[in-house]
């Protein structure tokens, strides 16, 4: 049993940590502002969620995973809302994003 | 192990740190900064693992909550500099 | 369309003070993890300190703890993990192929739910989805941006939209 879990959380780790990585390079590669936050986003989303999640598997049932737990979900809670924030601060400063296909008005659903 | 987890976590926080470097648009630093603030959360929890001292994970709360109340306080700060002064907001350099 | 009542208490201001000191005394207690006289006594400052401010700060006015957390919210996170997952690994793919396929695009969603609480929860969950991120949210209207041509098509298929309603249901 200890085994199964110290390889899933092995997995869990690693492949967070792959994740985390991906996002990095992707908000390097990315063209400009908006597609770099959907790059950040990978790193702030997928990898608290697979990092921590591994975590706290490795810790069992301790204190230390309520606080891992706490950390994530203020993690998850948070991250949103910072990119909210970023986007709508930079919209307002009218940084207009570059479109592959322009906005019209029947999208509205 | 945590290591190699630590290591991913570690350049990642390079490449963003590159990216603040590279700018171009104030918005995009903060990004970057945002982006380093919640990898540092993270490698502060798996340094608590590899090195076996549980009070590191209270610096990574405290770093969490510090890191967002931060970003909104520098977004807030330039909304309200590019309300005053509407002229050089987005082709920020330096 | 009327408009939801945000004035009337599920349950009653005392109860939801109470809620939140107990909260706030578990945080301490968690977080400090030592039982000395001393600490507990500062604890007990620090928490009544945090509801003093929080009543100063009308945090008690509008209805608070409205959330219905159930079942359902918990089988929604496992859906929106799930969601997440794919996503990320879409991005993913796109960041790490060499030609960098994005075709960024935006679009006006309207939130199925009046209520601002599940369209803030609909706006957080396509930010926190990868490849999706809303922008602003405006009576309802959230404009979203998204990285991926199929990225747009799948929030716009309003799977999301549809759980989140279907959450305060009936």
């Amino acid at each position: 049993m200890d085994t199964v879990i110290n390889i899933v959380s092995w997995l869990l780790m690693t492949s967070g940590g792959l994740f985390v990585l991906v996002g990095g390079i992707g908000a390097l590669r990315m063209p400009n502002l908006y597609t770099r936050m959907h790059a950040a986003s990978v790193t702030d989303s997928i990898g608290p969620i697979l990092v921590i999640g591994g975590l706290i598997l490795q810790a069992g049932m301790t204190l230390a995973s309520i606080k891992l737990t706490a950390i994530l979900v203020f993690l998850l809670l948070t991250g949103p809302t910072a990119s909210n924030a970023l986007a709508s601060a930079a919209m307002l400063s009218g940084h207009k994003p570059e479109l592959a296909q322009e906005i019209s008005e029947d999208d509205a659903v | 192990m945590y290591l190699a987890v630590a290591l991913a976590v570690v350049v990642t926080m390079g490449l963003a740190l590159i990216r603040a470097l590279l700018g171009p648009t104030v918005y995009d630093r903060v990004l970057a900064v945002n982006m380093m603030g919640t990898k540092t959360v993270l490698l502060l929890s798996v340094i608590t693992f590899a090195i076996g001292r549980p009070d590191f994970l209270d610096l990574a709360l405290a770093y969490a909550l510090i890191n967002f109340i931060g970003v909104l306080a520098v977004l807030e700060f330039f909304r309200k500099r590019s309300e005053l002064d509407p002229e050089n907001n987005t082709r920020e350099a330096e | 369309m009327s408009k939801p009542d945000l004035h009337t208490p599920q349950i009653s201001r005392l109860a939801s003070i109470l809620i939140l000191f107990v909260l706030l005394a578990a945080t301490w207690l968690v977080w400090s993890g030592l039982f000395k006289a001393l600490l507990l006594f500062l604890g007990l400052v620090s928490s009544v300190l945090c509801l003093w401010l929080a009543i100063r700060m009308r945090f008690f006015d509008d209805y608070l703890f409205s959330l219905p957390v159930g079942r359902g919210y918990l089988r929604y996170l496992v859906w929106l993990t799930r969601e997440v997952i794919k996503s990320s690994l879409d991005v993913t793919k796109v960041v790490l192929s060499p030609s960098l396929p994005i075709s960024p695009r935006i679009a006006r969603i309207r939130a199925g739910s009046d209520h601002p609480y599940d369209q803030v929860l609909f706006a957080n969950s396509i930010t926190l989805t990868p490849g999706t991120l809303s922008m602003d949210l405006d009576e309802g209207v959230i404009t979203v941006h998204a990285l991926t041509e199929q990225g747009m098509r799948d929030l716009l298929a309003g799977e999301m939209d549809r759980r989140i309603t279907a959450l305060r249901g009936k």
